[in-house]
């Protein structure tokens, strides 16, 4: 039996812990979607190898770093910032990033001392894949969807982030196809690093706008 | 009497999903070093779903549909890729997918491109609005707390599918998307955090033109 038939064998595949996976439930679901995946395999309307190649682009290829390459350009590149936040996607085809074959049209909004942006999907989860990879289970959950539109400063108190008084938080709720993108300012002490060095400074979480990004090291 | 095949269906929208500014969520649980995928079914069933979109079975507007009508108890505890699958086993069954002889369309449509021309846009940057009511029952991107809220368009985004007849089979019948900025205040009252504000991108169909001068309504510094 391969692997691929074997919906019990995701086991100790990852190496990390797989709780709550293990109860009756999610082996039911695991059942439920293996059978799917049988029937749509066996109805000739899907090939495994095909479902293989999807699952290894979001594990290995589309990720954060995507987006951290994007903000190091714009960071370093006065012209492509400009182009960025005029039109996005544009702007980012000039990076040749992997991004998966997504043509969602994305919007990249810029913080200033005046304006912290951050984005959420209230509705169901929408996110930019394309830039970030799939998102973290905290962005898809109830309480980060019900509490960052009313409350968005306690929510990123939680996460560590006091903005001053002075600064509008202005939060991004994804409710169209438009995936929004958070260019956060570049942080002091980065004056002279090269694109290639800020890469590392931009986390996901100063993409989604709950952190800032990372100081340089001494 | 006999119980439904899957319970785990409501044939009215309950609105479990539309989360935003419910009340009673405590604090956000986060994992540290989270894995992409938590079990190997769920990278299985995003890729199914992802087939699905990309081969032109179902479109993500009756996808989404398919994931709101889930049980609301259901919803709040499923976690994520279990909605997906809940509603992809739902929505091929009603799409006849499931069925012997399915045939799969020739040209399926390209995944992610949602465009389209709609004619001339009735606002402009600048403009005040007043949100309708979202409609009960029926798939909406018209989140619940913008409902009756007044704000102001920051954009005009151009002309869009629209999702709440493409969910239903009704097509895509083009709408102009705008992107509206309302300040915390004027959508929480007085317990609005200072300062703060929410942009949201509404549909023409969900907006009624508002007076432009609101005096008695309190505005943000901002």
């Amino acid at each position: 039996m391969s692997r691929d038939h074997d919906p019990t064998s995701h086991d100790g595949e990852h190496g990390h812990e797989d709780h709550a996976h293990d109860d009756p439930t999610s082996r039911q679901i695991a059942l439920r979607a293996e059978a799917l995946e049988a029937l749509l395999v066996e109805r000739g309307l899907v090939k495994r190898e095909g479902i293989d190649a999807i699952v290894a682009r979001y594990e290995c290829e589309i990720g954060p770093l995507n987006g951290a390459r994007v903000v190091a350009r714009a960071w370093s590149d006065a012209a492509f910032k400009q182009r960025l936040l005029a039109n996005a996607r544009g702007a980012i085809a000039e990076l040749n990033l992997p991004l998966g074959g997504e043509s969602t049209p994305i919007v990249v909004v810029e913080n200033s001392p005046g304006v912290h942006n951050v984005v959420v999907c209230t509705l169901c989860s929408c996110y930019p894949s394309a830039l970030l990879g799939l998102p973290p289970t905290w962005y898809k959950s109830p309480p980060y969807r019900a509490r960052v539109v009313r409350e968005p400063r306690a929510v990123l108190r939680e996460f560590g982030l006091e903005l001053p008084a002075t600064t509008e938080v202005r939060v991004w709720d994804s409710s169209s196809e438009i995936r929004y993108m958070v260019l956060p300012a570049r942080p002091p002490g980065s004056e002279a690093a090269s694109e290639e060095e800020l890469v590392p400074l931009v986390s996901r979480d100063a993409l989604i706008g709950v952190a800032l990004p990372g100081a340089p090291r001494e | 009497m006999a119980r439904a095949p899957r319970a785990v269906y409501k044939v009215r929208v309950a609105d479990a999903h539309d989360l935003g500014g419910r009340a009673g969520f405590g604090r956000i649980a986060r994992e540290a070093h989270e894995p992409v995928f938590h079990a190997r079914w769920e990278g299985r069933v995003l890729g199914l779903v992802y087939s699905a979109r990309g081969l032109g079975w179902i479109n993500i507007d009756a996808f989404r549909h398919g994931v709101e009508r889930m049980d609301p108890a259901r919803y709040l505890d499923a976690s994520y890729y279990e909605r997906w699958l809940a509603s992809l086993e739902h929505v091929l069954a009603e799409a006849g997918v499931l069925s012997p002889g399915y045939q799969a369309p020739p040209r399926p449509a390209a995944r992610g491109v949602f465009e389209r021309a709609a004619g001339a846009p009735r606002f402009v940057v600048g403009d005040a609005v007043r949100v309708r009511s979202r409609p009960s029952g029926r798939h909406s991107r018209l989140p619940g707390y913008a409902s009756g809220k007044r704000g102001s368009i920051a954009h005009a985004r151009g002309g869009y599918v629209f999702p709440d007849t493409n969910a239903h089979g009704e097509g895509e019948q083009p709408k102009h998307l705008y992107t509206v900025r309302f300040s915390a205040r004027d959508l929480w009252g007085n317990d609005a955090e200072s300062n703060a504000s929410v942009c949201l991108d509404l549909f023409e169909p969900y907006l009624d033109a508002a007076a432009s001068a609101a005096p008695e309504i309190p505005r943000d510094v901002a």
